[in-house]
């Protein structure tokens, strides 16, 4: 928001009188005075119920705003949509629109009451208003405001507001022309924890064409360097933590992308280059499930995720045990031609979603919930959907050593993935844990899409931008080993966010690239591989 | 004489010869005696359908050394649309200079890096205005890039799938590379607007139809190299290779040098096809270089039948020839199209299209 010439001064003004003491009702007299021809006479009515400091008034400003503001019978009246309200008492009124009339609003009102709202909102009693007021004051503010914040200040409880105001005080003291009261302000601004700081300290010490600093006085740049060095080194920390939790929560997506083809191609062998598809198809599923509660449960709506994450499961899981079933099964050690295959179904499975949902992205909203972040300070937020994916993550990695060390299932995949001979004379069901295994491989990869829908775009192509990276996971970790996949994905993850702020994002994933294809070289059975017999089979 | 002729009735017999003779006849004289007709004539070959035989031919050849290594060394490459994507800009970087100052922003530079405010070439454009470095980079930049990768990639004995997916991610990691502005390939758009090559203007249907009378000898002669690559004892390794590494390397044939062989000169010869591909398309951008192109190659040599040479060639004609239809007939199936064949080509025709014309013909 920018305020400029007399709008920062009618602020001020306006400011003064938002401090004063409130009353209760909305003066009659002004609010009938907002309807007056003469523009001066509006600005002053402006001032008064500013003066009275009751905030109620901020609704009749944004209505005068919105030309809502009109006269009918000689009364103020606020004509809304839904019908006309007598401005002062609120009670209903039944008007023929013919017979209201319009209060004319110019430019210089309209920045008036721009101002005005501003004023209004420094005493709101919501914390959330007055503090979005209290930024946008510290974000812009002018000289003539200082003794107001400092008064606003005294009247002030809350922490962050207060903060706020302090640095926007501060803000205008650095433009003093008394040094001494520049050095204080810069003092104060060092410990600021807006990011937007340090470029207000920065500018100081840059130097003007003429050869001296921006800043005349040497004591008051030397106090901005340290200034400026107090911010950074109170960064460093929540930074540092910040690039490990992004890393984190990037190996996360990256893992949860991978786990399923740790399954079907780690364990089974199976090429399947349509494991990115059974993720998009995860993602598509969240979305109908998302429409459903929109559509039906609205009350519901944040609590869709916990249908859409069994629902994911069974979708995805029912096209993979066709697919093992229909094709894949045909194909059992003919690798090569396994990859072709998939990757034809992947094709047929990406235009069948197409043709059914639209070639464009379609929109997955996150439960409220999961919008926002907290913030770490040093200008460091942690989103909460990213965190949400890293204990997801988690709780899938627990399901799945759960079901292959401690289910009847989960023996007989181990058995039939170490000898499959050996367990069909055992009386295993060979085929159907095959199809069963490969269920639940692209039953994972359909959570996985449940997690990808919450942070990126859901479209036909979704899976094609996850499968390249899902298959360097798994190659990388060491196929047959669930533990490699994990410590691959979250460790391929940090890297490629401490490489970004050197690299760039896109350049940093090339190196990635590069250094997994140069550690196949060394190590061609992954970084993890199984030693002895089973690294045979 | 006597050499000479045994040499060539080697390479094939007469039946084969008249047919190889029957396509350099119809490319180099009946195509382009068809385009000197009149427009309104009913035999005029439109710039349309030279052009699309012109993009087929480039593929032919490219399905020709996919076969080279997939079909006859046993190594499916997923990363062959990089080759031919490296060919290309090696050409496209020769055509960028040829545009001159014609460009939008009237500059020697091409108008991206005008765009990008750039003020000289970047050092590895240096000498991209000769022709004949143009040609050499052609052949040594996708070749050397095989060399090197296949050279670290054999020694550690990467193979099947494994080596299959690296390629697949060299070939990502340099779309993603060519993606970015700051490369200098021209990011996104990649090269385009081309005007001329050694000065004839690429506009002019008379130098369209020379390039595509050069495609169709270099396609001539790709299949000449490749017929005598596999009936010379080399192809016999390579075929021992496919069959049985283990036994081949057991008989003291050093299959990494055989290996490594045959993947650089199966990635130069997709090099040399995409150079001849961009003058007559006129773009190039990275979106060749993605992992679907290259998986798309793959199933041409799959559909056409593997281990033949005949087979790729019909199988690049059949699939390409299938897709510029479907692409404008019916759009929406080109996938469904696409997947089915990749399915059904694998499933029921183990040896492809020639396969399924063998057994027929054995019936009957």
């Amino acid at each position: 928001m920018s305020l400029t010439g007399y709008r920062k001064i009618a602020l001020a003004a306006l400011l003064f009188a938002a401090l004063a003491p409130r009353a209760y009702a909305l003066d009659a007299g002004a609010v009938q005075q907002l309807a007056a021809e003469d523009g001066d006479a509006k600005l002053a009515a402006i001032n008064r119920l500013v003066t009275e400091g009751d905030v109620a008034a901020i609704g009749l400003f944004k209505a005068m705003q919105d030309d809502g503001l009109q006269i009918f019978n000689g009364r103020v009246v606020i004509v809304t949509g839904d019908g006309v309200k007598d401005a002062i008492h609120g009670e209903t009124l039944v008007v023929p629109p013919d017979k209201l009339e319009a209060i004319v609003v110019n430019n210089r009102i309209r920045g008036a009451l721009d101002s005005a709202i501003a004023a209004l909102k420094l005493i709101v009693p919501q914390r959330a208003e007055r503090l979005a007021a209290a930024r946008a004051v510290a974000a812009d503010a002018g000289e003539e405001m200082l003794p107001l914040i400092e008064r606003a200040l005294e009247k002030e409880t809350d922490a962050e507001v207060k903060t706020l105001l302090a640095q926007a005080a501060a803000a205008i003291g650095l433009k003093s022309p008394v040094a001494e009261r520049r050095r204080l302000a810069v003092q104060v601004l060092g410990q600021s924890e807006n990011p937007q700081t340090k470029q207000l300290l920065a500018a100081l010490l840059e130097k003007t064409p003429d050869g001296g600093y921006t800043e005349p006085d040497a004591a008051v740049r030397e106090e901005a360097q340290k200034a400026i060095r107090a911010i950074d080194s109170r960064a460093v920390v929540p930074q540092l933590l910040g690039t490990v939790f992004y890393g984190l929560s990037l190996g996360s997506v990256l893992l949860l992308a991978a786990l399923g083809l740790a399954i079907t191609f780690g364990l089974m062998g199976i090429i399947n280059m349509a494991h990115g598809e059974m993720l998009m198809i995860g993602a598509y599923t969240t979305y109908v499930v998302q429409a459903l509660f929109r559509q039906y449960f609205p009350g519901a709506f944040d609590a869709y995720l916990i249908v859409a994450v069994p629902a994911a499961f069974a979708v995805s899981a029912l096209v993979g045990i066709v697919l093992e079933r229909g094709v894949i099964r045909h194909l059992y050690g003919r690798p090569l031609e396994t990859l072709l295959t998939t990757w034809g179904i992947s094709l047929v499975l990406i235009q069948l979603v197409r043709m059914l949902f639209g070639a464009q992205n379609v929109e997955v909203e996150n439960p409220a919930w999961m919008s926002g972040g907290f913030s770490l300070g040093g200008g460091v937020v942690l989103a909460y959907n990213r965190l949400v994916i890293v204990v997801f993550a988690a709780f899938v990695v627990l399901l799945m050593w759960l079901l292959l060390n401690r289910t009847r299932l989960g023996l007989y995949l181990r058995a039939v993935t170490q000898n499959r001979a050996m367990a069909g004379c055992m009386g295993i069901p060979t085929p159907r844990v095959d199809a069963l295994t490969f269920g639940l491989g692209s039953g994972i990869a359909g959570l996985g899409g449940v997690a990808l829908s919450q942070i990126g775009n859901v479209g036909p192509d979704l899976g094609q931008s996850y499968i390249v990276d899902s298959f360097m996971v798994v190659v990388l970790g060491g196929v047959g080993q669930l533990a490699g996949t994990i410590i691959a994905a979250l460790s391929l993850g940090e890297i490629n966010k401490f490489l970004e702020p050197y690299a760039g994002a896109v350049l940093g994933k090339i190196i990635v690239l590069v250094f997994i294809i140069l550690v196949i070289q060394k190590r061609p059975q992954g970084l993890f591989a199984l030693r002895g017999r089973s690294a045979e089979a | 004489m006597g050499p000479i002729v045994a040499f060539f009735t080697r390479l094939y017999g007469p039946r084969g010869w008249l047919t190889l003779g029957g396509f350099i006849a119809v490319v180099l004289f009946v195509i382009p005696l068809l385009r000197l007709l009149p427009p309104e004539h009913s035999l005029h070959l439109s710039d349309y359908f030279v052009l699309l035989i012109g993009k087929i031919m480039c593929y032919a050849m490219v399905a020709l050394a996919m076969d080279l290594i997939w079909g006859y060394a046993g190594i499916l490459s997923l990363g062959h649309g990089l080759f031919f994507a490296l060919g290309g800009y090696s050409m496209g970087m020769y055509l960028m200079r040829e545009i001159g100052t014609e460009g939008q922003y009237r500059s020697h530079l091409p108008d991206y890096m005008v765009f990008l405010d750039w003020k000289e070439f970047p050092w590895y454009w240096a000498g991209s205005e000769y022709f004949w470095l143009a040609v050499l980079k052609v052949i040594l930049v996708p070749g050397l890039l095989a060399f090197v990768f296949g050279w670290f990639a054999f020694r550690s004995r990467i193979k099947g799938v494994y080596f299959s997916i690296i390629t697949q991610a060299l070939t990502f990691a340099f779309m993603l590379l060519f993606f970015r502005n700051d490369t200098g390939f021209g990011g996104n758009n990649g090269f385009t607007d081309f005007k001329r090559i050694l000065g004839f203007p690429l506009a002019d249907p008379v130098t369209k139809t020379a390039l595509f009378m050069i495609t169709g000898l270099f396609l001539v002669l790709t299949l000449l190299a490749c017929r005598y690559l596999v009936i010379s004892k080399l192809g016999r390794v390579l075929a021992a290779i496919r069959d049985a590494e283990g036994r081949a390397m057991f008989s003291g044939y050093k299959t990494r040098d055989y290996k490594l062989f045959v993947w650089t000169l199966s990635a130069v010869m997709c090099g040399i096809a995409g150079a001849l591909y961009v003058p007559q398309v006129g773009i190039i951008n990275p979106s060749e270089m993605s992992p679907a192109n290259s998986i798309e190659m793959a199933i041409w040599v799959a559909v056409g039948g593997r281990g033949t040479l005949v087979g790729p060639l019909f199988g690049a004609g059949l699939v390409n020839g299938a897709k510029s239809w479907f692409t404008v007939a019916f759009p929406d199936f080109w996938l469904y199209f696409l997947g089915c064949l990749f399915i059904l080509a694998t499933l029921f025709l183990p040896r492809g299209a020639i396969g399924l014309l063998d057994r027929l013909r054995r019936k009957t």
